[in-house]
């Protein structure tokens, strides 16, 4: 009985004592992982867990309303890849990505570089870039819809007042797709200026005092100091485009009055032949392996800017 | 980041609807013996005539219910958005609006309705009508309006072209199939008024489609579209006609409503529903009459019907409102303000209808000619789960050959693959 006792209170001094010891262990050990876990959990539970649930969703018939069918392995994979309609989706996403991606990133350099300098009200001009940010995308592309009329739209109508032919916004794929990157060009191009702008505030000012005391054009000190100087700002910015530009819905789904892409899915873009699937098809199964695609393209994509801009990154000023 | 934001809702819905399909099967619905006060919303679209008075009066009658009206944009809106939410399990309005092109969709998921017969709703509507929405002996919609359909023309038009001008020699004029009213057609574009003679290859075929029984699916469901010969006779003598005759405009788009507008065509084919469109669009064109008429006899043109979904709160509250609302006297309320024509049996022997007269159309009798219009409607087209989507298939190819992408043949082929997708 004693010694039972004995061992007893022993051992759990032992304890006490062990995990005090422990705990401060592992509170220097682990507690940063618990700190930071809160967007890995987030991050499981609305990104990982969607992810595998649709795959899962694409191996099988599925009806949106109905649910869960039978197996049907990689059917709906095999369907949608033989389907026109799908690489008519490829083709115009990334049409409407590039055609939107590259002119505003330029121009968005631009303007930055312009608010960079010494300007009178500065807090008012910066704030107006961000103006079109702050219009909702709905009314933005209501607008842009009916200005891209192609019968009694205002671009077609200024364009008639100074003599040229109509552009049929409407029916040329090449023309809806530039119809549709103006919009999100305006709607992103003050943004991803105001990102740069900050870059470029942070690049240290000695370096163009020194540029300009040995002589150097602004041009030239543009190109030499300011774009190698902001690389990595400007590889967030070609990143963030690239994920938002490939899973563009908004603008296409508005477009025009059905939401489908139009009669010759000149505009229809992968998340919108997704929706048509889904929603208006009621076909989940082929929804979902769609978004899985979409998700393979955006990964390829993202890993070729990745291996681009590193080479850049180390391009001449290694780090 | 905003712009992942449409994405993000796909991603987001999804989520949604896959947790809610897991939660739907075991839904159960509180049987609601309200007494308390409640909030009901009402989910319609475009224009349903139910205005604030007919609302307040329901109040009036039911002091303890509050009704909201929520009105979307458009058919395929409300359409969008009944299915987003059906796959959410919650959302939707305790009264829904569908449109009778759309229900043999909602109509394989009956279960997530509520039954709205009763003993007095047995023979309100038209048998047609009620068939419609029956699903196993159980009435999931309430019959609102149909749309037979008339002529609506431009008299100046018609009188600038050398035509019969008046509704009575209009009628006659137009009188026979619709090679009849396409020959017309070409004797008007003859005349170079600047106007087109219809608006659209694509209206026009929805007035085609609607006159027969099996168009694009028959009676057990299997898609007859591409190997119906009815199908692509249609399809070809339409856009031969819309060479000459057509403003090529695509229906409901900006450029549509815009030449609507601006009176850019001097025809088109009026179910009762499109008076409202008409009247709403052209305020400055005084000259639009409506032609007691319709080629190859009548035809009815949509019409809608009011559900309620079992994921409401309060569904037996629900179900009185969708009942009161689609009463007859609360349905010629609404097609004297919008021309919504009712598909209430009663409402037909009711003066309040039959003498309705419309200024807007120069005082026409909207009420007889409406009624001679559904007393034409013989055939009730076969509309089966894949019609919307076999419809919409074939209006992108009559606007690939209005819009001079592709040749008849090359854009019908791409019909045909498009059906065949759907499968």
């Amino acid at each position: 009985m004693t010694t039972s006792t004995l061992v007893a209170a022993k051992d759990l001094t032992r304890r006490g004592f062990g995990f005090r010891e422990n705990f401060g262990r592992w509170d220097v050990k682990y507690s940063p992982y618990i700190f930071i876990s809160p967007f890995f959990i987030l991050f499981a539970l609305v990104g990982v867990f969607p992810l595998l649930y649709t795959g899962w969703v694409s191996l099988h018939a599925w009806d949106l309303l109905g649910g869960e069918g039978e197996w049907t392995g990689f059917d709906n994979f095999a369907f949608v890849l033989q389907q026109r309609q799908f690489w008519v989706a490829l083709r115009n996403t990334l049409s409407i990505f590039l055609i939107s991606a590259v002119p505003q990133l330029i121009a968005a350099t631009a303007i930055a570089a312009a608010l960079d300098t010494n300007l009178r009200n500065r807090t008012f001009w910066r704030m107006s870039v961000l103006l079109p940010f702050v219009v909702m995308p709905v009314a933005v592309t209501l607008i842009f819809g009916s200005m891209f009329g192609e019968r009694y739209g205002l671009v077609n109508r200024t364009l008639a007042e100074i003599g040229l032919g109509p552009i049929r916004w409407h029916t040329d794929p090449l023309a809806s797709h530039i119809a549709i990157a103006t919009m999100v060009n305006f709607r992103w191009t003050g943004y991803n200026a105001l990102i740069l702008l900050a870059g470029m505030q942070a690049i240290p000012r000695d370096l163009y005092e020194a540029a300009t005391i040995d002589g150097a054009t602004w041009l030239r000190r543009f190109f030499r100091i300011t774009i190698p100087q902001l690389r990595p700002t400007i590889i967030f910015v070609i990143i963030t485009a690239t994920i938002g530009g490939l899973q563009i819905f908004d603008e296409p789904r508005l477009y025009d009055q059905n939401g489908l892409g139009g009669e010759d899915q000149q505009w229809m873009t992968m998340t919108i032949y997704l929706y048509k699937l889904g929603w208006t098809q009621l076909n989940f199964g082929r929804a979902a392996a769609v978004a899985w695609l979409l998700f393979l393209v955006i990964v390829a994509i993202g890993l070729i800017n990745l291996v681009v801009t590193r080479r850049i990154a180390t391009g001449d000023s290694p780090r | 980041m905003k712009r992942l934001r449409g994405a993000g809702r796909i991603l987001g819905a999804t989520v949604v609807a896959v947790l809610a399909l897991a939660a739907c099967a075991s839904n159960n619905n509180p049987s609601s013996q309200d007494t308390g006060p409640i909030t009901l919303t009402l989910a319609t679209f475009n224009k349903f005539g139910y205005s604030d008075e007919m609302l307040a009066q329901y109040h009036k009658l039911h002091p303890n219910v509050t009704v909201v009206q929520n009105i979307a944009a458009t058919s395929q809106a409300a359409q969008d958005n009944m299915f987003t939410k059906l796959a959410a399990g919650s959302g939707l309005g305790d009264v829904e609006a569908v449109e009778v092109d759309w229900l043999p969709k909602l109509k394989q998921y009956g279960n997530l309705f509520v039954d709205l017969s009763t003993s007095d709703t047995k023979s309100r509507w038209l048998d047609w009508k009620t068939q419609a929405a029956t699903v196993n002996g159980k009435l999931i919609g309430a019959g609102t309006d149909i749309g037979p359909e008339a002529i609506c023309y431009r008299s100046d038009a018609f009188a600038k072209a050398g035509l019969p001008s008046d509704p009575t020699g209009v009628a006659q004029l137009l009188n026979g199939d619709w090679n009849n009213y396409y020959a017309v057609g070409q004797r008007f574009a003859g005349a170079n008024t600047g106007v087109a003679w219809f608006d659209s290859a694509g209206a026009t075929f929805q007035g085609l489609a609607n006159q027969h029984q099996n168009f694009f699916e028959s009676n057990d469901g299997t898609v007859i579209a591409t190997t119906n010969p009815d199908v692509k006779n249609a399809f070809v003598s339409v856009l031969n006609a819309s060479a000459m005759s057509s403003a090529h405009l695509q229906e409901w788009s900006t450029d549509w409503n815009a030449g609507l507008a601006n009176g850019a065509w001097a025809t088109m084919l009026c179910p009762s529903w499109m008076l409202g469109v008409i009247s709403g669009n052209g305020p400055k064109i005084k000259d639009w009459k409506i032609a007691n008429v319709f080629p190859n006899g009548g035809g009815n043109w949509g019409g809608s019907y009011l559900t309620v979904p079992k994921q409401g709160k309060h569904t037996a509250a629900a179900k009185e409102l969708a009942l009161w609302l689609t009463a007859p006297e609360q349905q010629i309320a609404a097609f004297v303000t919008t021309g919504n024509y009712p598909s209430q049996v009663a409402a037909y022997a009711n003066p309040a209808l039959t003498g309705a007269k419309n200024p807007y159309f120069d005082n026409a009798p909207v009420g007889q000619i409406f009624a001679d219009r559904a007393k034409a409607v013989k055939v009730t087209p076969y509309k089966g789960v894949k019609y919307a989507a076999i419809m919409q298939a074939v209006q992108d190819g009559l606007t690939r050959v209005e819009s001079k992408k592709q040749s008849i043949d090359a854009s019908w082929a791409q019909v045909v693959s498009d059906i065949k997708a759907l499968g």
